[in-house]
């Protein structure tokens, strides 16, 4: 394969993982800048719609079913947590921080007590192969791509142009002067936690197809999520979408040209450099 | 005073003759119960498993063999008369738990043996517990680690074949039939380097070249990015992966190369736990795997094969009875099986009763006499040598062709065509 052949793989690779990450980190990126806590559980959240997503499509057979049913049911999931932990704890960051590093745990083993070990294939909806002159490469991955983007978009203008985008952005800036207008704020809490973890479901649901349900699947996300969120700046979406592209495209450049492991490195670098240098990260506001 | 005095005696005495009581009721009671056990009771058979981690569908397949051959030995009498019990432990498939696992058995359960490790990290760092507690650790890994003489004399591989010992066997048939310029996808730890290491050593040797060596990190879950990297004049793509991303590696493997694919040499771990008539594996039509035991049921197969099967709970397609999607892990479990029944022989030819020294000296010198097993119930996948000095088992391998979704056996390789100039001879070391 020439060089031009590479990069364009590169391009490739890195837009489709950008875009799916950008999705995941999106709603890690909206928890914290709303709420101020670390959730430890997002990852467990897009595990949790990928498992959802094989269920659905198994049992019903319809992947686009899935594709609604698994973000309602993971946000569900994610207000009852709200709900019955973080409320009850008071959204201490400390506290809240292990409180998800149990739920963490719980939801992994109670997927792996019900659903068991297993990778779990789910067919995707639409499947063929682009042949490039060169490589072949996956259709499927293409329209994840193009489904993530308009997500990401209609995230954009829920929180730029709604009632409820308002009351969130309203809450990031001062819980309580937002309160003082008569923001339900603990409403709003909820409903970001819940929008978050439907992000990471959404997500997780795409990917399916593409990398199978796995109950440890989430770790992954995770952490590329906290790089990006690090990254970008916490709480900033504008920082989140950006670095998400830094990592996905840098990841596909290196990883296809040099190697992946190095891949691996220059992005953990990256964010020990940004932390270094900037430690609010590229686009994150000075919090008081 | 006299009577503050007093009540603190009697307090202090009430409490000794507490403690006393207690330590009285509590403490001697299981130590008794568990010495008078040992020497009538059952054998107890320390399972490390990985029921968590990405060893979790091994796992959950080592237990289902395991629980199958020893209903099977209590049904027949158990183990010299003893029945057999299983103390399973999970170990996360984590190097460092493992260890901690091989102690909990040891010390805190006080089993006899312990049995059934696979992954090679795993089995590498838990070995050297076992040497140190001097209990006999029998793994189910593949691994050369057993065979290279770098574990210690407690360590045994007598159920499972190990990685240069397949590749050995199936090299030549690869250079061949299907080319001599080879390129490997291998996992990026002990067991995937025994491949890098040995098939390159064989194939070189036999005038085959190894085009390029593409390591892929164990917890990898895309791998669309690797493929570049494998030359164009590449005849032989040979690979080996574990983990659940084996599916989505394979897939994408299908996605890059679609017609334009060299030949296709791929081990069934790449495989394992997963049905071929998954979707996007269509294009491994016409491709072969490696197999230890042939996953898809034959009109030809021997009864005791059949018998194996039933046992287990797997159907004509290597899946479980009660669940056609949940695929087994063929072409390893067996390992479990065959292990139970080597510790059976050896428990009954050594008069092996409890724990200790002297009797675990002479376990480990009667299973370093065996040299070969036959085939049959006790060893389904076929027959097998054994070498003492490496601790180490041999046996016969399957080249398998995928055709209508499905593995059909092509070639069976006879046990000297995997047998290599051993290195090592744990029979030196003292006990």
């Amino acid at each position: 394969m020439s060089l031009g052949a590479h990069l364009f793989l590169a391009l490739l690779e890195g837009t489709v993982g950008a875009l799916v990450l950008a999705l995941t980190a999106l709603g890690l990126s909206l928890v914290f800048g709303v709420m101020r806590i670390v959730n430890v559980a997002h990852g467990a959240f897009f595990m949790l719609g990928a498992i959802v997503t094989w269920y659905v499509s198994t049992l019903l057979g319809s992947f686009l079913l899935a594709l609604v049913v698994a973000p309602l049911v993971v946000a569900a999931v994610a207000v009852v947590a709200d709900r019955l932990v973080l409320r009850p704890i008071g959204y201490e960051p400390e506290s809240t921080i292990v409180a998800t590093i149990g739920l963490l745990y719980i939801l992994e083993q109670v997927v792996l007590m019900v659903y068991g070990p297993y990778a779990r294939p789910v067919t995707a909806p639409i499947y063929f192969r682009v042949d490039f002159p060169w490589f072949g490469y996956s259709g499927y991955k293409l329209i994840v791509g193009v489904i993530a983007a308009i997500l990401l978009v209609a995230t954009w203008i829920a929180l730029a142009r709604t009632k409820l985008g308002l009351y969130m952005r309203a809450t990031q800036q001062d819980p309580e002067i937002a309160q003082a207008f008569a923001v339900p704020v603990g409403r709003v809490y909820t409903t970001a936690f819940g929008a978050g973890a439907g992000l990471a479901a959404v997500a997780g649901a795409l990917i399916v197809p593409i990398q199978q349900a796995h109950y440890l699947m989430g770790l992954d996300a995770l952490l590329l999520s906290f790089v990006v969120v690090i990254l970008g700046g916490l709480g900033s979406l504008r920082g989140t979408l950006v670095a998400a592209f830094v990592v996905g495209l840098s990841d596909g450049a290196v990883s296809v040209l040099f190697s992946p492991t190095l891949a691996k490195i220059v992005a953990t670098l990256l964010v020990g450099l940004v932390l270094a240098v900037r430690g609010r990260g590229l686009f994150g506001e000075e919090i008081a | 005073m006299s009577q503050d005095g007093a009540a603190t005696i009697s307090r202090r005495r009430f409490l000794q003759a507490g403690a006393t009581a207690a330590l009285g009721a509590h403490l001697p009671g299981p130590w008794v119960g568990r010495a008078a056990a040992q020497a009538e009771g059952p054998l107890r058979l320390g399972f490390q498993v990985h029921r968590t981690g990405i060893g979790a569908v091994y796992g959950r397949w080592y237990e289902r063999a395991t629980t199958a051959a020893v209903k099977l030995i209590n049904e027949k009498g158990g183990i010299g008369g003893r029945p057999v019990e299983i103390v399973a432990e999970d170990d996360g498939t984590d190097p460092k738990r493992g260890a901690e696992v091989v102690e909990k058995l040891a010390v805190q359960h006080k089993v006899d043996f312990i049995f059934g490790t696979l992954f090679s990290h795993v089995v590498i760092a838990s070995a050297p517990r076992a040497g140190e507690l001097k209990i006999p650790y029998i793994v189910v890994s593949e691994g050369y680690h057993v065979a290279s003489g770098r574990l210690n004399r407690y360590v045994f591989q007598p159920g499972i074949t190990d990685v240069r010992a397949q590749v050995t066997a199936v090299a030549p048939w690869i250079l061949k039939n299907l080319g001599k310029k080879v390129t490997l996808i291998f996992p990026d730890y002990a067991f995937g380097h025994d491949h890098r290491d040995f098939f390159s050593r064989v194939a070189t040797a036999q005038g085959g070249t190894i085009r390029a060596l593409l390591p892929i990190p164990p917890t990898e879950t895309s791998f669309t990015k690797y493929f570049p990297r494998v030359p164009a004049d590449t005849e032989v793509l040979y690979h080996v992966m574990v983990g659940p991303g084996v599916l989505t590696f394979v897939k994408e493997m299908g996605e890059h190369f679609g017609a334009r694919r060299p030949q296709i040499f791929g081990f069934i771990d790449s495989l394992e736990g997963v049905d071929l008539a998954s979707a996007g594996l269509e294009f491994l039509e016409g491709t072969y795997f490696w197999e230890a035991f042939p996953r898809y049921a034959a009109a030809t197969m021997p009864q005791h094969v059949r018998f194996y099967r039933e046992r287990v709970g797997v159907n004509a397609n290597g899946a479980s009875v009660n669940d056609p999607r949940d695929v087994s892990t063929f072409s390893h479990m067996f390992g479990c099986w065959e292990t139970l029944f080597v510790i059976k022989r050896a428990v009954e030819q050594s008069g092996y009763k409890k724990p200790g020294a002297a009797a675990y000296r002479a376990f480990i010198e009667t299973l370093e006499g065996f040299q070969s097993f036959p085939e049959g119930t006790e060893h389904p996948q076929g027959p097998k040598r054994f070498v003492g000095r490496l601790h180490q088992v041999f046996g016969q391998q399957v080249v398998s062709k995928v055709e209508k979704r499905r593995l059909t056996v092509i070639h069976r390789t006879a046990i000297e065509d995997s047998m290599y100039a051993p290195e090592a001879d744990y029979t030196k070391q003292p006990l």
